[in-house]
């Protein structure tokens, strides 16, 4: 057991699970939660009593995961499903994304905010089609890292011939698609070797096991650091006599690290100032770093509202009045040339048109097909959009916070795709 | 992506403020009349001190509602006004009992009667009266499997039910806070805590909580292995003799259907302890309301409940 110390300090890694009922993931996972003993009596008797009234001889770990009650009577997953788990080292939050029906759209869904995906392969299979789309899902979302999980190793014997195999077939893929930091590891999530503890069934093996992989894995690779990048979400006015000057640009740092000091450039007006303060409702801090919330006061009254950006003007970002980015359709309805659709990225919502469908990902054979007539539920593909006034934009590949995009259908106000910006002009 | 000077990287605990910060102001911005649920309970106090972080040193841009059940712990309702006075902000009540002398609803008898079932019809009362379109509340995805499975902003429609097969897609930090007339969004900023993250928040920020959460010395009887305070709304059966104990609480909803547990536990440190070591989940171990079937929270949910 960690010291309370020790647990206040560990930091977050948000992961994705990606892999269907036959490849073993709900067991794996369920592997993950039980030997971290983050599994607890009464989720334990819950579901060993729900596996002995649907006839099953095991205890079904795959119920811990399965929240609804269509799901647990369909033997289904509907949907993305978020649980914590904690080691002395580090606390997890994992995504565990369906591999059926809406796979994509759940997978897209789930990698969007984690720093790594876990992908499960069946060691009798190797790579298949299903491992070439989750990985292609992982390198377009520009997950920092990935692990492909070779799971039963126990029913090929522990061969480390076929594990070699699998592995050289894994970093060929890896090259070809572009994955971040890929690694492998083989397992048994049944057996338990290699998930939590190394076993000794795989002397051959001499990498960590899955969680100590998991646990080691350096947490800054996916954070812009260079180009500091600051949306603003709301105005802090206290309009009250103690702090009657007081203006505050409330948000989250989306790249860079903000000192008081630094140099800054409001777009899309392009005024100019400097930060006065980096602060908290606790007061002034020496620094701010990806992803904290906090507020940044100007040492000039510029005009600056909600949906601007202040930037480092010796890096800023793009102004842009046209993107060109990859695009995961999610509505039933399918997407046409010529389409209005709102688009929220960081926190600016503008209107745009889609000017062309310039190719679809077929998802076979991982081809771009060029100009599609539409686009239908879960297909990924180039889009070029025009906007109706300008977003404040990187391409994704260099930001993900400022280079990500959501679709929203202007009538019924559903978000309908997920963008990932390859270009943007002005 | 290059690296610069900052070796830093956020805490777990400061991860997970940053994002429900990030989440409040988000729904300050995006809806026009937003409302803080408080229940008096550890996560809405929790919420309050995130609300505090996100908007300071100016008042929140919405009031704090407590839907009151007339069944509460009166230290936890002594609790609520002191800390909403202390905060300067203004609290909205919308009391059950109302509810029932209006006959919206009824109240059940007998000695297992809860008014449980009956805060979700005055809290969809005062959202309409109120005009609410967005709601912000403490629930957690480890509470409960039905929950794992919500998003952070869940869409409500014009008779407050979630249906969980027609969510829209969470995708980064983007939120999709548009609604039409009538319709309205739970808003759940502290979905990816867990009971522990919440304990050691409360630890670091030294904030304060009703006495009951800590060990204490109460009249108690024993009901379905669980252990309920001896008071006035609970009828007792016969055979459930009470006793006294040193107990404290979990979670703090209405006296009907809270259990305490036998604890020692009598500060912060040690109870953070307690529940690193606890082997129960916590709406497992104190709340009846979850016991009554397998999906007993998915049902509530799509009634309109939190």
């Amino acid at each position: 057991m960690a010291t309370s110390e020790q647990m206040i300090r560990a930091d977050l890694l948000r992961l994705v699970t990606a892999g269907s009922v036959d490849d073993g993931k709900s067991t794996l996972i369920g592997r993950l939660l039980f030997d971290t003993k983050q599994i607890l009596v009464d989720q334990l008797e819950h579901i060993e009593d729900a596996s002995r009234r649907r006839g099953h001889d095991y205890v079904d770990l795959a119920l811990l995961t399965d929240g609804l009650r269509a799901e647990r009577e369909q033997g289904i997953t509907i949907d993305v499903a978020y649980r914590s788990f904690l080691t002395p080292r580090r606390r997890f939050q994992l995504a565990d994304a369906p591999g059926h029906v809406q796979y994509t759209r759940n997978m897209v869904t789930g990698a969007s905010t984690a720093d790594l995906a876990v992908i499960l392969v069946d060691a009798r299979k190797g790579v298949v089609e299903q491992t070439r789309r989750h990985s292609y899902i992982t390198a377009i979302l520009e997950l920092p890292h990935v692990v492909f999980a070779v799971n039963k190793m126990d029913l090929v014997d522990y061969a480390e011939e076929r594990y070699d195999e699998i592995a050289r077939e894994l970093a060929e893929l890896g090259t070809k698609l572009g994955l971040h930091d890929p690694h492998v590891v083989p397992v048994s999530a049944l057996k338990g070797d290699n998930v939590v503890d190394a076993t000794g069934a795989m002397p051959w093996y001499e990498g960590p096991t899955l969680l100590e992989y998991l646990e080691s894995v350096e947490l800054l690779a996916g954070r812009n650091l260079a180009d500091r990048r600051f949306p603003v979400q709301w105005v802090i006015r206290p309009m009250a006599d103690e702090h009657h000057d007081y203006r505050g640009y409330a948000g989250q740092v989306a790249g860079g690290v903000w000192r008081a000091g630094d140099e800054v450039v409001v777009l899309p007006s392009g005024l100019r100032s400097r930060v006065a303060a980096v602060e908290t409702a606790d007061g002034p801090i020496s620094e701010a770093v990806p992803e904290q919330s906090v507020t940044i006061r100007l040492e000039d009254d510029v005009d600056v509202s909600r949906s601007d950006m202040l930037a480092d003007p010796e890096r800023p970002p793009i102004v842009a009045r046209e993107l060109t980015a990859r695009v995961c359709w999610m509505s039933e309805r399918p997407l046409v040339p010529r389409a209005k659709l709102q688009v929220k990225a960081t926190t600016r919502t503008v209107r745009a048109l889609v000017d062309e469908l310039v190719s679809v990902t077929e998802i076979h054979s991982l081809d771009e097909q060029p100009s599609p007539e539409q686009l239908e539920l879960n297909d990924i593909a180039i889009v070029r959009l025009r906007l109706a006034e300008p977003l404040v934009v990187d391409p994704y590949a260099r930001n993900r916070a400022t280079g990500a995009f959501i679709l929203v259908d202007e009538a019924k106000f559903e978000t309908v795709g997920a963008g990932m910006i390859l270009h943007a002009a002005s | 992506m290059s690296a610069s000077t900052a070796p830093r990287t956020l805490s777990h605990l400061e991860a997970l403020e940053s994002e429900a910060i990030h989440i409040m102001r988000e729904v300050a911005a995006e809806r026009e009349r937003p409302v803080l649920l408080f229940s008096g309970g550890k996560d809405s106090i929790v919420l309050l001190r995130l609300a505090e972080k996100a908007f300071r040193p100016a008042k929140f841009p919405f009031p704090v509602m407590h839907v009151d059940t007339g069944h509460n712990f009166p230290e936890v309702v002594e609790f609520r006004d002191r800390l909403v006075a202390e905060l300067g902000e203004r609290l909205v009540v919308a009391s059950v009992q109302e509810s029932i002398d209006r006959g919206r609803v009824v109240d059940q008898t007998g000695p297992r009667a809860s008014r449980n079932q009956l805060q979700t019809t005055t809290l969809l009362d005062a959202i309409e009266e109120h005009g609410f379109d967005a709601a912000m509340g403490g629930a957690r995805r480890d509470e409960e499997r039905a929950r794992a499975k919500e998003r952070i902003f869940s869409f409500r429609d014009d008779f407050g039910q979630w249906n969980p097969r027609a969510q829209r897609p969470e995708l980064w930090n983007l939120y999709n806070g548009r609604i039409r007339k009538g319709e309205h969004i739970r808003v759940f900023p502290i979905s990816n805590w867990t009971e522990l993250d919440v304990w050691q928040y409360i630890a670091t920020e030294g904030l304060e909580l009703p006495s009951i959460y800590f060990s204490h010395e109460r009249d108690v009887f024993r009901r379905d292995g669980m252990l309920y305070a001896v008071s006035e709304f609970v009828e007792r059966l016969p055979g459930e003799e009470p006793f006294r104990a040193s107990v404290r609480f979990r979670t703090v909803g209405d006296m009907t259907c809270t259990g305490g547990v036998l604890s020692e536990a009598a500060t912060i440190d040690e109870v953070v302890t307690e529940i690193a070591a606890t082997r129960v989940t916590e709406r497992g171990e104190t709340r009846a309301d979850d016991r009554v079937s397998e999906a007993a929270m998915e049902d509530r949910k799509r009634a309109g409940y939190f």
